[in-house]
Order: C-alpha cells, then sequence, then structure tokens
C-alpha cells in the first residue's frame, strides 16, 4: 500500500535524454519502478537506454497508459512542463527540478485549483514507497518498508532521517519530499491526509525547517485530524534571520519562520520533536511507545 | 538578491513612478556637485544592503555645499552598523544625494509574495514610515490586503479600493491606483520578491512620490534578466560570499571557527544545528548541492580553506548516489597547493565508500572519515577541545 505510489503506477519521466533525467530513470527502474517511457519534444519516436521516447506527454500518455510523470526539465521550461502534464492527464506529477521562478509557480499553483493533477514538489527529492516504486532521487538502498509515513521540505535531511529510521528498524510506509520552495504542489496536510487512511501506515515523520508556517499549520491539523502517532525535525534552529539557507523558502523574516515558534506549536499539538537530528529514530519510537 | 535604493528608483522613474530629485555619487566632491546642482536643501542617504539606515546615522541632511562635502566625508569613511547588518556593519562606498521633498501625509505600499495563498498581495497602510511588523502588531486594522489573482492581476477597481482605504480623495484615488498598478508591472516584469515603498508620500503640491523604495529579485529568476549581474555591488558582500557565488554554491557567512560542507541546505542547517549542540561553532552554512561534482566540492573546500577564521573543518555528505571517491578527490584537488594543518573530519555515505576512504587516507591529509554525523560531530568538536588545549 502506501501512499500516492505503488509497484503498479506507470511513469514517464520529463526530460529523460537530458543528463539527471537519464541517469535518475535508470535509478528508479533499477529499483523495480515501471518507467514507461519518456519525453523530450524532438526525440518522439527514438529510444534511449531502453526508454521509449515520446515529443509531449499527451503521445506518451495515449500510448502507455502513464498516471505518473517525474519532471527532471531545466528550470527555465520546467512549469511549462508541469502545465504539460496537468493537460495531458497525468494524475500525479513529482516536479524534482530546483530554481523555478517564483511568477511561474504562482501561476502553475492557480491553474492547479482546477486541475484533478496533484503536484509533488518542485525542488524536492520526490516519492518513494519502498519495496515497490521510486520516484524520485533518493538512494534506494537506505528505505526499508515498514509502517512509518515520512512527509519532508528537505532532500539529504530526509535521506539522513530515513537512514536512522531504518537502522532502528523502522520501516516506511512511503516518504514524500514536498520540497523547499516558497510555492508547492502538495503541503504537509495534502500528504497528511493522506496517511491519516492509509492502513499501512502506523505513525508519521515530519521533516521541517524555518521559514514560512507550514509546519505550525500542519501542527493543528495533526490535533485535530491524525489519529496516529507523530513525531518531526526542525532544522535550523541556530540560523541567522534574513538569510536565505539555500532552500529559497528558507528564512527567516520580520521575526517569522523562526524554528523555535514551529517546535513549540508542534510539541503543543502534541507532537514528539526531535531535540537533535541525530535523535530522529528515537522520538519516532518515543512517539510509537506513546499511543 | 538585493539592489540599491537608487537603482530600486530608478526602475521605478522608468515606470511612470515619480521619486524625488536624486544623483548617486561615489566621493565628496561629486556630492557638493550633485548638491550644487539641486540648488536646494538636500539629504545624503548611504547606499547599503540593509535596511535600519536611518536610525544608524546613515542618512543626514544638508543645507549648503560646505556641509554636503564634509558630511559625505564622514558617511564614506563609516562602516554602517544597522540593526540589520550584524556588528561589523557594511562599508558605505555610494551615497544617494536627493532633494528634500515638502512632505504631507506618509503611506506604505508593498508587494511580496504570500506562501500560505501562493499568489502576490499588495499591502498598503496609512501608516507610513513606521515599521510595517510593528504596525501590524500595534494595530492590524491599519493594514489593507490585496491578494492578487494572477489571472486577473490588478484591476483599476482593486487599485482605487486601495487608494481609498488609505484614506485619499478627489484625484489623488487615480494618481494612487495608477501608481500601484505600475507597481505590479514592475513586480511581474522585473521579478521582484519584494518591492516596498515606505514612505510612499502626499506632498504638499499634492504629488504622490516614493520617498524611499527597496526591491529583492527572486534568485531563481535571474536567468530571464542578464542585466541584474551587474547592478550587484560588490563592495556589500562578504569576499568569499561573492567567490561561492561564481561555483553557484549557497554560502553564508557565521562568526564560528568551524568550517562546513555539506550536500543539501536541510541537511546543511541541521549540521549547524547539532554542532552548537556539542558546543561547537560553525563558521560558515555551505550547501555544495544535493549531487555536488569533484570540481565544485573543491571549490567548496577551498572557499572554507581562505577563511582565516577557520580552525577545523566539519564535511557532511549523505551521498547515497552521491560518490565518495568524488568527495575525496574534490577535497585532496582543494588542498594539493597548501596542505591545511588543521583538523579534517569528514562524514560520508554513499557508494564507493571504501575507495574514499582510502584515497583520503593517503593523502596525507589530517583527516578523520566517519559514516554516520553522530560520531563525526563528536569528533570534530573533540579534536578542536584537544587542540585548544594543547
Amino acid at each position: 500500500m502506501g501512499i500516492l505510489i505503488d509497484k503498479n503506477s506507470k511513469i514517464i519521466v520529463q526530460g529523460i535524454t537530458g543528463k539527471s533525467g537519464l541517469l535518475h530513470a535508470r535509478q528508479c527502474r533499477d529499483y523495480g519502478s515501471d518507467i514507461v517511457g519518456g519525453v523530450t519534444p524532438g526525440r518522439g519516436g527514438t529510444s534511449i537506454e531502453g526508454f521509449t521516447v515520446f515529443d509531449s506527454v499527451a503521445d506518451a500518455v495515449s500510448q502507455t497508459n502513464a498516471t505518473v510523470s517525474m519532471i527532471l526539465v531545466p528550470a527555465p521550461w520546467a512549469a511549462d512542463a508541469i502545465f504539460e502534464a496537468a493537460e495531458a492527464g497525468i494524475e500525479l506529477t513529482v516536479c524534482i527540478t530546483e530554481g523555478i521562478p517564483v511568477r511561474d509557480m504562482v501561476m502553475v499553483k492557480r491553474y492547479l485549483r482546477h486541475s484533478k493533477m496533484r503536484l509533488v514538489g518542485p525542488n524536492c527529492p520526490g516519492v518513494i514507497t519502498p519495496g515497490e516504486c521510486e520516484v524520485g532521487i533518493m538512494p534506494g538502498n537506505i528505505h526499508k518498508r515498514g509502517n512509518i509515513g515520512v512527509v519532508s521540505r528537505s532532500g539529504t535531511l530526509t535521506y539522513e532521517a530515513v537512514k536512522q529510521l531504518s537502522d532502528a528498524g523502522l520501516g516506511q510506509s512511503t516518504c514524500v519530499g514536498i520540497g523547499g520552495d516558497p510555492i508547492i504542489g502538495m503541503d504537509f496536510i495534502d500528504v497528511l491526509k493522506l496517511f491519516t487512511e492509509d492502513t499501512d501506515t502506523k505513525g508519521v515523520f515530519i521533516i521541517g525547517e524555518i521559514g514560512g508556517d507550514a509546519e505550525e499549520l500542519a501542527a493543528h491539523w495533526v490535533k485535530e485530524n491524525l489519529k496516529k502517532p507523530a513525531a518531526a525535525f526542525i532544522a535550523g534552529r541556530t540560523a541567522p534571520p534574513g538569510k536565505r539557507m539555500g532552500h529559497a523558502g528558507a528564512i527567516i523574516t520580520g521575526g517569522k519562520g523562526l524554528a523555535v515558534d514551529k517546535i513549540r506549536m508542534l510539541e503543543e499539538c502534541g507532537v514528539v520533536v526531535a531535540q537533535s537530528p541525530v535523535k530522529i529514530a528515537e522520538a519516532m519510537q518515543e512517539a510509537l511507545n506513546k499511543n | 538578491m538585493n539592489i540599491h535604493e537608487y537603482q530600486a528608483k530608478e526602475i521605478l522613474k522608468s515606470y511612470g513612478i515619480d521619486v524625488p530629485r536624486g544623483c548617486m555619487v561615489k566621493s565628496a566632491r561629486q556630492t557638493e556637485k550633485a548638491f550644487q546642482k539641486f540648488g536646494c536643501d538636500c539629504v545624503l542617504k548611504a547606499q547599503v544592503y540593509a535596511g535600519g539606515r536611518g536610525k544608524a546615522g546613515g542618512i543626514k541632511t544638508v543645507r549648503d555645499a560646505t556641509q554636503a562635502c564634509d558630511t559625505a566625508k564622514e558617511l564614506f569613511k563609516k562602516r554602517l552598523v544597522t540593526v540589520q547588518t550584524g556588528a561589523k556593519g557594511l562599508a558605505v562606498k555610494r551615497l544617494l544625494v536627493e532633494e528634500i521633498i515638502d512632505v504631507e501625509k506618509e503611506y506604505y505600499l508593498s508587494l511580496t509574495l504570500d506562501r500560505r495563498t501562493s499568489r502576490y498581495c499588495l499591502i498598503a497602510s496609512a501608516e507610513g514610515g513606521m515599521d510595517i511588523e510593528e504596525v501590524a502588531r500595534r494595530s492590524p486594522e491599519k493594514i489593507h490586503t490585496l491578494y492578487i489573482d494572477p489571472i486577473v492581476g490588478i484591476k483599476p477597481y482593486h487599485a482605487r479600493s486601495i487608494s481609498s482605504a488609505l484614506g485619499l480623495k478627489g484625484k489623488l484615488i487615480e494618481d494612487c491606483a495608477r501608481l500601484i498598478q505600475n507597481l505590479y508591472n514592475v513586480l511581474l516584469e522585473k521579478d521582484c520578491s519584494l518591492l516596498e515603498i515606505n514612505p510612499l508620500v502626499v506632498s504638499r503640491n499634492q504629488r504622490l512620490i516614493a520617498m524611499d523604495c527597496k526591491i529583492n529579485f527572486d534568485d531563481n529568476a535571474l536567468f530571464r534578466h542578464s542585466d541584474y549581474e551587474k547592478m550587484i555591488d560588490l563592495s556589500q558582500l562578504d569576499p568569499l560570499e561573492i567567490e561561492a557565488r561564481k561555483f553557484d554554491l549557497a554560502y553564508i557567512k557565521l562568526d564560528g571557527n568551524i568550517g562546513c560542507m555539506v550536500n543539501g541546505a536541510g541537511l546543511a542547517m541541521a549540521t549547524l544545528d547539532i554542532l552548537m549542540e556539542y558546543g561547537a561553532r560553525p563558521a560558515n552554512f555551505l550547501d555544495v548541492g544535493g549531487g555536488a561534482s569533484r570540481e565544485k566540492v573543491a571549490a567548496a573546500f577551498r572557499i572554507i580553506l581562505s577563511d582565516k577564521k577557520v580552525r577545523g573543518i566539519f564535511v557532511n555528505i549523505f551521498g547515497g548516489i552521491m560518490r565518495c571517491d568524488v568527495i575525496a578527490q574534490g577535497i585532496i584537488d582543494a588542498t594539493k597547493d597548501i596542505a591545511p594543518h588543521i583538523p579534517i573530519v569528514v562524514r560520508m555515505d554513499g557508494s564507493n565508500l571504501d575507495e574514499g576512504i582510502k584515497l583520503l587516507a593517503q593523502s596525507g591529509l589530517n583527516v578523520e572519515t566517519v559514516d554516520n554525523l553522530k560520531s563525526g560531530v563528536q569528533k570534530i568538536a573533540q579534536m578542536m577541545s584537544k587542540k585548544q588545549k594543547s
């Protein structure tokens, strides 16, 4: 089970003939994901390393019945790729691309209000349901099949967390990297809703960071609706204000977006917060024991 | 990306928004000349990449040419320390000389992204010239917000409703409405992440004038604006930050002594957090990117080494897909010419781990390799305290 993707998902890769497009298409296939082809305009009808290439997402969908797309198109064209996927009837798009202009994403987000497509990302590591399917760039081997749902704004920090969970025997149902940008598709709450309904998920781990108030909103949602144990870690406790810490969305502005406020809110809402990035599995275990 | 007030005002002017007559100068002599040209009382405004200039003594009124010259000399000597700069302050290399406007009333106007709605929003208040966050806290009813549907944009009636909410009357309603629409065009066409006019004033002769303006550009959109690169004032950036910019590395100078190189922003933040937890003080934030190349690792490592305050280095790379031999090679490349005599701890995880360890061991560098975060942090903290004792 898990959420969003499973072993039956049919996946295409937009930007498959690019260097990273091909690398990650191959890695996902090696993990067991059913990559049914890719899209690069002008390269339709050819194939690359066993992947069939199509000129457009619409072509790919009509010939492969793909329902999932992974976007690894460079930033200047990435928003266009998201629109294309939505109009071609893709159900879930995972946009890995980093550095999409905010103005482009404002329009994407507005458009998606009237679309059935779900968007994960951009600027994210993707989604993985361990042992079944990976749509992303994360190292598959650190994941372990199990019952913890992971949702995160970060990439490598998620790997760190997942490794600690796996090492402690806490496998994952699905891990979702929602992305580090100020405007993203699915947010914490959208993913938490799916985890609530998923019978495989027995506990949830949330990885947040400074900037915005998505963690605070998630905390309230957890308190009201998530009937499962939850733990969290928030990065950037020691970050200086006013500086953009790598992620476009990770910035403390006007006294807002501070780690301490997020941590306090999560704790008030019954979430166990790991006080250190090396105590992630312990926090999760504590949350599980509590309930 | 930051730009100076005078550059922001040039942009506003090109969109038909009134700004005071002004001139950017780089010396006391130029200041004097500009003053004479305007032939009236002027204000000298230090151009630095930070707010809070007025309270920090960076904005001065001058009434004659000699005073203009002397005041400019003083300002140019300064490193301006404001609430936003940190203790080191920022060098004053440029001034904006401006005519003084006879002000009747001050307002606040800004456009920025509202993350919660994923829309741009216009924020307006009749409480101009003050810290808007302060106004929001004290009297939220005095703040008027318009969330902009990107498909509709700001229509004239939206803009008029804001003008009226600000209490403007008669012809000023239309003037302000036009200004708001122009401002939205600046936001979109210039890819701004923040556009703030504080204060916007109505002058005694009933003109609407942008007295101060701050613009930030969206870093992600720089590829659409090849002219922005030359607008950067390098005197306002840390030399190491300039170097990092060249290699597309996210680098922020901090005030500790442990240089940090990490892949991924979230992990980099978490690494700083845990170093502090162990009583160690990071010298920088540095994200080499999710899948860094050998060249990038080398460039990042060189930047850390060139920071004179660095007494130890902690590398934290969660590879997975990334190869550990590439990381090792990058570090070795960076230290080929000058071997550092400071403790280095490398935490790496990923493919080709054994090869990476072997390469570092053979390099002759004072490097400890570990495969998990906890032992890495413990090790560097321990090595640093040992070093201090010896």
